[in-house]
């Protein structure tokens, strides 16, 4: 195995291994600086600042011969007898050389920079600048020029590690940005009439370690010092991106991607990044309703769209024995189970209905679809699919009833006549000006049940037919396991609290189910994981990245057939 | 740390002297002190009646205000720092883009709670443009809670009002301009 000596230690690194200096050094527990260097990205040196001392020692007489001058830590490969020298009094100097020649014409606006406390110019003077600046210069102010409709660029403030432009022309492969002028003139900027306009464009601002591209939709919202954030997932699409929901007060204010190298590696997509704002609609379902019925009319006024609202304790009890009423007969209870929801929620929701009707139809609900996966030059996919949890539902369905039943399946269903009461949950980000995602024809298959139980987030044609309105909870207002298009489940945690009046899905089907204390998705999980093969990898302790359902398939499925052999011999 | 650590000192108090054993030394004393007081100047006033004079305005930590610039606009940067700051989070700023082609931001609402606010100072001190500071009006009065939290305008027109009596900082001390 390949040895690297980091400060004086020996660090074993894999044979195969195509590690950098920076990455060796990282294992050592020595952290290079570095502004031009990312993982994802093609390698420049060009900012100067993970200059290190290097050498090679003999591996036959052990003696080390040191370079005469400081190399880019990023361009140098760690092989075996590299040695890495990071702190020495040489490397710090020219560290701090570094960091006064960056500060020499950035603005010192920092009060009111965006980036100012995840700024890696800020991060890296306190850490390795110097106290007193030389420079008699003092500017405070940036130009600014507009890039694309969601990107600003604070010209002065950059300092050219050029990660953008790489991004546009490596990962994006729509090459928008480049580098115009030269030496201390060079800015970044794009050609007249074509600017950053992919539809990973908002990931540049991730990337600048500086200010100096501002995300329009975040810019002046919040200082980032303020923001908490939770390790979520995204649900645009099927993709199922790693991110963090950076929040404040329960209002979400960003997202950013989230590593994971299983998934989405460094990227999210714009669509993904912006598709929060739903969740802050104020169009949003936030009342639990019943239609005014006879003997309610009487005791309270209904709300304009005829629905009287209901204390969610009864709604827990009442809404059991309504589609039980409704639905006297086996197998005429039809569910509908969201893609939106998460694979607990998905199976309480499955438990409670068989446990009203032993024969429920239980299908997949609405799957969204765009018309085809768009795949970009860097590898990273948008999929078409737009709900982050189908395999997660279908696996959760196959455990309780005949499997396969789609969206389609139920309409027919319903339609010929084989139900009494319905089910729906939906959860879709469908806010106005966006039109609901059923529309009026396909909702009439809907009429004449007896009971029509809809929880959405936003209003529909649904709950015109509705006995039931619910309101469902926003993507960050969740917790629990969505498994996406590649069988990979990954856990989250609830990062704001729904607005008030609202319960999440999961805790309503966890008090319907007559559980006790608060909704706890990890004791679901673990119980899924109990009664089913497929989804036997849900027992252990999620990692951040997830796991993968399909190679826990193989091992279990080997488990659990050497395990039944003897008793059967 | 137990009190048998060797680095525990014990000290034990001074055995009482003769003149502290006889009582009267120290009674004539505090006595003393007391009828000093009662021919020295009185320094309380009657208030409202009358006002009392504050020593130096720089200094005084009353009723906050926002500060305009040499254009009449509000000199704030919308950074947050005072809201940072504040121990008591009774600042409240929406920052937003503004209009002017030479600032990049500005509070489009700044509110700051009176009667959450502890005048402690943090806000002034944080302030990287001068633009929040704490006058020397000493009597806030209202008559309900909502009329005690000062918006950006409210705190625009305390400046107005104290700005004769008490000018900006100069930059000379220290101050922005």
């Amino acid at each position: 195995m390949p040895t690297v000596i980091v400060d004086g230690k020996d660090i074993q690194i894999g044979a195969d291994e195509r590690l950098n200096c920076i990455e060796a050094a990282r294992r050592a527990g020595a952290e290079i600086p570095h502004y031009c260097w990312h993982p994802g990205l093609s390698v420049v040196a060009s900012c100067r600042m993970c200059l290190i001392e290097t050498g090679s020692r003999d591996a036959a007489t052990g003696k080390v011969s040191m370079m005469p001058k400081l190399v880019p830590a990023c361009q140098t490969p760690a092989k075996d007898g590299t040695v890495i020298v990071t702190a020495s009094d040489l490397v710090k100097d020219s560290r701090a050389r570094v960091e006064e020649a960056l500060l020499i014409d950035h603005p010192i606006d920092c009060p009111i920079c965006d980036k100012a406390g995840e700024c890696l110019l800020q991060d890296y003077h306190f850490e390795h600048g110097q106290s007193e600046r030389r420079a008699d210069i003092h500017p405070f102010t940036s130009r600014r020029r507009d890039v694309g409709p969601t990107v600003t660029l604070f010209v002065d403030r950059c300092i050219m590690c050029t990660r953008c432009v790489r991004f546009a022309r490596e990962v994006a492969g729509t090459s928008e940005l480049m580098v115009i002028n030269r030496g201390a003139t060079e800015e970044i900027d794009v050609f007249p009439g074509f600017p950053l306009e992919n539809k990973l464009a908002g990931n540049v601002v991730d990337l600048c370690p500086v200010g100096a591209l501002g995300d329009k939709d975040f810019l002046y919202q919040q200082r980032v010092w303020f923001l908490k954030r939770e390790a979520n997932v995204c649900g645009g699409c099927a993709a199922g991106c790693s991110i963090h929901t950076e929040h404040n007060q329960d209002t979400i204010y960003r997202l950013k991607p989230r590593e994971n190298p299983h998934v989405n590696q460094w990227w999210i997509c714009d669509e993904g990044r912006y598709g929060w704002h739903h969740v802050h609609d104020p169009s949003r379902v936030l009342e639990a309703g019943r239609r005014l019925d006879a003997h309610s009319r009487a005791a309270t006024a209904a709300d304009a769209s005829g629905f009287n609202a209901v204390e969610w304790a009864d709604v827990v009890t009442r809404l059991r024995s309504d589609l039980k009423t409704a639905s006297p007969a086996a197998g005429r209870l039809a569910v509908a189970v969201s893609p939106m929801l998460t694979v607990e929620e998905a199976w309480m929701l499955c438990a409670i209905a068989k446990s009203i009707d032993p024969q429920a139809y239980l299908a997949v609900g609405f799957v969204p679809r765009s018309e085809a996966d768009e795949t970009f030059p860097g590898g990273f996919t948008i999929r078409a699919e737009k709900c982050p949890n189908r395999l997660g539902v279908e696996a959760v369905i196959a455990l309780f009833d005949h499997p396969g039943h789609t969206w389609t399946d139920l309409l027919e269903h319903v339609q010929a006549g084989h139900a009494d009461a319905a089910w729906i949950t939906a959860g879709y980000p469908t806010a106005p000006p966006h039109s609901p995602w059923i529309d009026t024809a396909t909702a009439a298959a809907f009429e004449g049940l007896k009971c029509l139980v809809v929880q959405d987030l936003f209003d529909s044609p649904l709950f015109a037919l509705a006995t039931w309105r619910l309101p469902a909870a926003g993507f960050a207002e969740r917790a629990g396991t969505w498994v996406n298009i590649a069988m990979r489940a990954q856990s989250f945690k609830q990062a704001i609290r729904p607005p008030a009046g609202v319960w999440p899905e999961g805790r309503l089907y966890w008090n319907m189910l007559g559980r006790l204390g608060l909704y706890d998705p990890t004791a679901v999980r673990r119980q899924i994981a109990e009664s089913s093969a497929s989804l036997a990898a849900l027992a252990g302790d999620m990692p951040a990245t997830g796991v993968d359902l399909r190679i826990h398939q193989l091992v279990s499925a080997d488990s659990i057939h050497t395990k039944a052999t003897p008793s059967h011999s | 740390m137990k009190p048998t650590d060797p680095a525990v000192t014990w000290l034990e108090d001074k055995p009482l002297g003769l003149a502290e054993r006889l009582y009267l030394p120290l009674f004539i004393q505090g006595l003393s002190t007391t009828a000093k007081h009662m021919v020295s100047a009185k320094v309380t006033v009657n208030f409202p009646e009358t006002r009392p004079t504050v020593g130096n305005p720089l200094i005084y930590r009353g009723v906050h205000r926002l500060n305009r610039d040499d254009q009449g606009r509000v000199k704030c940067v919308a950074c947050f720092l005072c809201a940072t700051a504040c121990p008591a989070h009774c600042i409240d700023i929406v920052a937003t883009e503004s209009p002017w082609p030479d600032r990049e931001k500005y509070p489009e609402s700044f509110a700051i709670d009176e009667l959450r606010c502890i005048f402690c100072g943090m806000c002034e001190e944080a302030c990287p443009v001068d633009a929040i500071e704490l006058t020397s009006l000493l009597d806030l009065t209202g008559k309900s809670r909502e009329e005690m939290i000062f918006d950006k305008e409210k705190l625009l027109s305390v400046y107005d009002m104290t700005k004769d009596a008490e000018p900006m900082k100069s930059a000379s001390l220290g101050g922005t301009l």
